[in-house]
């Protein structure tokens, strides 16, 4: 055989040896390997590239390394989530390898985790996708682990269940009280920050007739409907109102939900809302905020720093949010958390619980309640607010005023719910659906469909 | 002896195929088998959701066409597919042109090419961006129209029903025209100047030497890059996604939006995936036509 034959064939083994290796590894899973065979530097190599990952610094305990899929990190200061994993690591000897990733991106790999069986030991979870991944079996039943484990879970400020069982605890808490642009509303001649619908309409009026801004906005882009969510079921909430009835749908036949739609009709053909609503993303609805063009928002306490840091001379308050006229009991308060999971393929079930002990422990929990600007999921957590902003403490007493609620939280394909509210309430404000009843009748059969 | 030639015969023909392994075997992986995970799970009942997802034969097929929400979504992808071809050829065309013209010096063509085809280096993140802030209602294209006094007032341009489909399309054309212009004048760099002088001692016009010389000489390109286009143009997502989701009331659903909604939202994967299988078919018959054409010109 010539040489150069010779070389040719050497460098195309070789070659196709390298690439199936290669496959090999781009292949294989990254499940939690048991203890000898899981070391810390073999971690990184099992998780996607692409992902943002962090690596715990504390040097490997017995050697088990839990991954820590969440969009947290990317929210908190930086290296503020990954202190409060080393602090685990320090009392466990358990890594954590946090891979952090915004909201949307994080959805996106979990769900693609959940339906190949791929998701990360412990995950952030958002109230609305739990349902749906407990019915898949894809997160682990925390009712069974928690008395495994003997946890009293009394302490827990709340529990989103499936069937009974808890499989999200939520961790820290974001209310979403009312922000008002007190520019706007002296500019206006609106005096006080009304507390009715009926002051609310008034005020809006005058916003419209004495300024270019506008009284209020609720974002309604089918990319993230929870436009329905926040800025418009949080009025049916706050007037002590529900969506639905002994767990299921209950819009028809709902006075609270039937006079909300009016009101947001109302204020649609009174051109009290911002232009293009349509279109609008929550992100988009905070910047006609912080520019001085809303004087109204229903927006989380989580914007609060963000707004004071990047528009610092806006003069805005928090206020509850108007009541419908007559009802003079507790509000309830739109809710959203960050909640916690496990992997329902985690080889390491018990050591995922004690992580989640970890992050629900008064001090911890305390802690990063404080950094994200949030309420604590720990009712006996203490968070040190002292450092934070007069209006945080503001929004922490109103909090403190109402009772928390989000019936989106559990509930199933709840993304899908909004976004069928979202199309029907777009159709009955242009004036396609002839009556409210219409409009909610053809929301509660999208309802019930996806419910059966 | 026969042995021995036998085997330098099979190695002969094997070899070849060892070549080709590194690549098959990548295919198989990263193409094969997930287009079969696909087809398969388009067969089934609650795939991945079900523990013991049942076969269903046909059923979801049935069901995908027979979903008026999907016909929405397919009437609003040819016209967002056809209109953007038609406007990517065109502007592409002119734009190469223009940059072939010899009326410009050389530093300005150098300049107009880096300008015309920024819009290609732009990912789609960034155009959806963009896009949103000028066509927002307050954004600057409003403030043009109405400083202009082409309207009393601005156009919701993402926000309305009858509008956002075509302001999507804009965006697409905008995003994609470089690809044309690009590779048309390349193209246009290799029609031999011989023609145009002879076509000119001919007496033929502007307007004739572009039907009769320039066209039929870019006819290869503009094929290739129709069919190219129709493929990419038929799978775009970011851009719609990040714009308007689809809405409103699905006013901008594609299929591309269409089953992402059905996978992501609604955690339908056997629906999702027989509407990919829909779309994979039409790709398909694209890409023979492509393989085809492309025979033709060998």
């Amino acid at each position: 055989m010539k040489k150069t034959t010779l070389m040719k064939k050497l460098l195309a083994t070789t070659v196709a040896g390298i690439m199936v290796a290669s496959l090999t590894a781009c292949g294989s899973q990254a499940p939690a390997a048991p203890a000898a065979e899981a070391p810390k530097e073999e971690a990184p190599a099992a998780a996607p590239a692409a992902e943002a990952k962090e690596e715990a610094a504390a040097p490997a305990g017995d050697g088990v390394t839990l991954e820590f899929q969440q969009w947290w990190g990317v929210e908190m200061p930086d290296g503020a989530l990954q202190e409060i994993v080393d602090g685990f690591t320090a009392q466990t000897g358990i890594n954590i390898s946090l891979l952090s990733n915004p909201y949307a991106d994080t959805k996106t790999q979990i769900a693609a985790g959940a339906s190949t069986g791929t998701m990360a030991d412990v995950v952030g979870l958002d109230g609305s996708w739990v349902y749906d991944f407990a019915k898949q079996g894809a997160i682990s039943n925390l009712s069974e682990l928690m008395k495994a484990d003997g946890y009293d879970d009394s302490q827990l400020s709340d529990q989103i269940k499936y069937n009974g069982d808890t499989y999200m605890i939520p961790v820290v808490n974001f209310a979403y009280p009312l922000y008002v642009n007190l520019d706007i509303l002296e500019q206006a001649g609106v005096e006080k920050v009304p507390e009715t619908w009926t002051e609310f309409l008034a005020a809006c009026d005058k916003i419209k007739a004495n300024t270019d801004a506008a009284a209020y906005c609720i974002p309604l882009n089918t990319e993230a409907p929870n436009g329905i969510q926040n800025q418009f079921m949080s009025w049916v909430w706050a007037s002590g109102g529900n969506m639905l009835k002994d767990g299921k749908p209950g819009l028809t036949g709902n006075d609270t939900v039937t006079k909300t739609v009016e009101l947001f009709k109302t204020m649609y053909d009174k051109k009290y809302l911002t232009d293009g609503v349509y279109a609008l993303q929550e992100q988009d609805m905070v910047n006609e905020f912080e520019n001085g063009r809303l004087a109204f928002m229903i927006d989380g306490v989580s914007h609060l720093t963000t707004i004071t840091n990047e528009s610092p001379d806006l003069k805005f308050t928090v206020a509850p949010q108007p009541k419908a006229d007559g009802y003079t009991g507790k509000s309830g308060m739109d809710v959203a958390c960050w909640g916690i999971g496990i992997s329902g393929n985690s080889e390491h079930q018990a050591e995922c619980m004690q992580f989640v002990e970890y992050m629900m422990s008064p001090e911890v929990n305390a802690k990063l309640a404080q950094i994200a600007n949030a309420f604590p999921g720990n009712i006996n957590a203490n968070p040190d607010y002292s450092s934070n902003s007069e209006l945080f403490l503001k929004a922490f007493d109103l909090w403190n005023t109402c009772y928390a609620i989000n019936e989106f939280t559990g509930a199933p394909t709840s993304e899908d719910l909004m976004r069928s509210f979202n199309e029907e309430l777009i159709l009955y404000l242009d004036g396609d659906t002839a009556t409210t009843d219409d409009m909610l009748a053809n929301i509660q059969a999208a309802w019930e469909e996806a419910y059966n | 002896m026969n042995t021995a030639n036998q085997t330098a015969k099979i190695r002969k023909k094997i070899t070849p195929y060892m070549y080709l392994m590194p690549t098959i075997v990548l295919m198989v992986i990263l193409l094969v088998v997930p287009i079969c995970m696909v087809i398969k799970f388009s067969m089934l009942d609650e795939a991945i959701t079900s523990k013991a997802p049942s076969f269903v034969g046909i059923k979801n097929y049935v069901k995908v066409l027979t979903d008026k929400n999907f016909w929405n979504a397919a009437k609003n992808t040819m016209f967002f597919v056809l209109v953007s071809i038609v406007a990517h050829m065109v502007i592409g065309m002119v734009f190469a042109m223009v940059l072939n013209t010899r009326y410009l010096s050389s530093t300005t063509k150098g300049l107009c090419r880096v300008i015309f085809a920024l819009p290609w280096m732009f990912t789609a993140s960034v155009i959806a961006i963009l896009w949103r802030l000028m066509m927002n209602p307050s954004g600057i294209i409003n403030y043009l129209i109405v400083t202009l006094h082409l309207s009393p007032e601005g156009v919701d341009w993402l926000a309305s029903r009858s509008v956002a489909l075509i302001a999507v399309t804009i965006i697409n054309i905008w995003s994609g025209y470089p690809f044309y212009m690009i590779s048309m004048l390349a193209g246009l760099q290799g029609i031999s100047t011989d023609m145009y002088e002879a076509s000119a001692l001919d007496g033929a016009n502007g307007i004739r030497t572009f039907i009769h010389i320039t066209l039929p000489s870019l006819k290869p390109i503009l094929i290739s890059l129709i069919m190219l286009d129709f493929v990419w143009t038929l799978q775009q997502f970011a851009l719609i996604w990040m714009t308007t989701g689809g809405g409103p009331v699905g006013s901008t659903e594609t299929i591309a939006t269409y089953i992402y909604k059905q996978a992501f939202s609604k955690y339908k994967y056997s629906i999702a995936s027989t509407a990919a299988v829909l779309l994979l078919i039409i790709c398909i018959i694209i890409g023979i036509f492509y393989v085809r054409h492309q025979r033709s010109e060998e």
